[in-house]
């Protein structure tokens, strides 16, 4: 198991409220990580560490050591624009831009200066084969992504994500939005990205985490409760919180 | 009796509404007969075609291209003006500055539509002028160049703020996501944002070129009163309104051909700014983004 992504004595801070204390983890490579916990325990800032969305919250205070591939990614040198191109960020309800699907998913090797018609178009199916969105819109590419249904437009965002080559996915509760069909396929896509990326997913939804995820980590309150194997974590979990959580009894 | 009172309410409020609309329609009806009366003498063609204008002097001509060429060349000096800043500025408020900087901002930008334009003309004519005189030898005293910038000037809130609008009411999701795929703030501005809030750009545009068109008194003090059919921002020239002004404060008789000629300027104007604003109404309709 190779590690991924580490958080070493992380503290959080929005103003005086104390977001996250003192986590440290490890996600390890090529594998599901679910977050899990009550609705403001702190998984979604946890989430958004690794890719610095939380630097546009004017409050938002950090202290400890993020690190991607041992690196520290809030030191002074680190471009924010080139760590996000390794680090893909899905969000809760499908944001496509109102651009067609095409754009959509080209979006971020046009922002990088890439011209070559060829070599987009390549990418861009490429992105949307993986997406499993290829034999859906193959015909109307250009057709505008907001015509599409939920579902296929979060797997247009993903494929969006997808097509920058990063190798991690940050998802934050990506099915939320979406029907039961929707997310089963949204589901079965993220069980087969991960043979080549280190995917870490927010879910509220308990089965979910069970279902797709290969670890499983349990917020409260800002804490880092428990981390483990999702086997381990559902069948028998170490701490009484989380045994708690898990079997609904409360959160 | 509580039912009367209803009604007697829902009786006003309709009078209300009606006296608006019974006077737009006094309005239109007013310039259309006398332009009618206008046009019975003076042909269409003519009003068209001929490149003078001389309706008070002995030799009449009566082509009203001077005019519209003395509107337009003040309004596009104004939105030349106005447009890049304006845009500029919501680009600024709505994507980079901190929101207290963006709160205290953009009332202050917003006086400068509250300044009367009196003012701005004056201004144009004794400080503007000079100024440019400075720079430009061979400005004419009465010039639609500084009169075309004042106007410019008075209009960048009309884009500033409601571009800015349009800009802020794209949802945020958007940015996140353009940012969550290593997007610059300038990239996103203008790879994401500007096209999502084009609609709403346009129509403050087309909002503020029709509030050119129909703008007054700078025009009338700093632009001068001949009509001159030339695109030379140097000269003097007169636009549709600054003719009004002028007919209506001197001495002609009223019902005279002189004094329809204000009411044939004024439906010329009306028909201007009426097809502009129903391009922005029809782009609004068109446009708007469905973004959930």
């Amino acid at each position: 198991m190779k590690i991924k992504l580490e958080s070493k004595n992380v503290d959080v801070y929005y103003d005086k409220l104390k977001a996250l204390s003192n986590i440290n983890m490890i996600i390890p490579e090529n594998a599901v990580t679910a977050l899990i916990g009550p609705s403001g325990c702190g998984k979604s800032t946890f989430l958004r560490l690794f890719n610095r969305m939380n630097d546009y919250i004017d409050s938002f205070k950090l202290s400890g050591d993020v690190l991607i591939d041992g690196q520290n990614i809030y030191e002074k040198n680190i471009l924010v624009d080139e760590l996000r191109k390794n680090v893909g960020m899905v969000f809760q309800k499908p944001n496509p831009f109102p651009k067609s699907i095409f754009d959509n998913v080209a979006y971020g090797l046009k922002i990088q200066g890439i011209k070559d018609k060829e070599f987009l178009r390549k990418r861009v199916k490429d992105a949307l084969v993986q997406a499993a969105l290829w034999d859906e819109v193959k015909d109307d590419l250009n057709k505008s992504a907001l015509s599409l249904s939920g579902g296929q437009q979060q797997r247009v965002c993903i494929a969006r994500t997808l097509a920058v080559e990063p190798t991690i996915l940050l998802m934050d509760e990506p099915t939320s939005a979406l029907d039961p069909i929707a997310t089963t396929k949204v589901e079965q896509l993220i069980t087969s990205l991960k043979e080549k990326y280190t995917i870490v997913i927010v879910t509220h939804n308990m089965q979910q985490a069970g279902r797709i995820s290969d670890y499983t980590s349990f917020f409260y309150m800002g804490d880092l409760i428990e981390f483990d194997k999702t086997d381990v974590i559902f069948t028998n979990p170490k701490q009484k919180q989380t045994e708690n959580y898990i079997t609904g009894r409360f959160g | 009796m509580k039912k009367y009172k209803e009604k007697l309410i829902e009786f006003f409020l309709k009078l209300t509404a009606l006296v608006t609309i019974l006077t737009t329609i006094g309005i239109i009806w007013v310039l259309l007969s006398e332009s009618i009366s206008f046009f019975k003498e003076v042909s269409i063609l003519e009003f068209i075609t001929d490149k003078q204008w001389t309706p008070l002097f002995a030799r009449k001509h009566f082509g009203i291209m001077p005019l519209i060429s003395g509107t337009i060349l003040t309004t596009i000096i104004a939105l030349c003006v106005s447009l890049p800043i304006g845009l500029t500025i919501a680009i600024y408020l709505s994507e980079y500055a901190h929101i207290k900087i963006k709160k205290t901002i953009k009332p202050l930008l917003e006086i400068l539509a509250a300044v009367p334009t009196v003012v701005y003309g004056f201004f144009a004519l004794m400080v503007v002028t000079p100024f440019l005189q400075n720079i430009i030898p061979g400005l004419a005293g009465f010039n639609s160049l500084s009169a075309g910038i004042v106007m410019g000037i008075m209009i960048i809130p009309f884009i500033s703020s409601l571009s800015e609008d349009a800009l802020s009411s794209v949802p945020r999701s958007l940015r996140d996501a353009s940012y969550g795929m290593g997007a610059t703030r300038l990239q996103t501005s203008f790879k994401v944002m500007v096209p999502a809030a084009s609609s709403g750009i346009v129509v403050s545009v087309i909002l503020a070129f029709s509030r050119a068109i129909g703008e007054t008194m700078i025009v009338a003090i700093a632009a001068g009163q001949q009509p001159r059919l030339t695109l030379n921002p140097l000269v003097p020239v007169e636009t549709i309104t600054a003719y009004i002004v002028q007919v209506s404060l001197g001495d002609v008789a009223h019902g005279s051909l002189e004094y329809k000629t204000i009411f044939a300027a004024g439906i010329t104007l009306f028909v201007f700014t009426f097809i502009l604003n129903n391009i922005s109404y029809w782009i609004r309709k068109k446009f708007r983004e469905e973004y959930e």
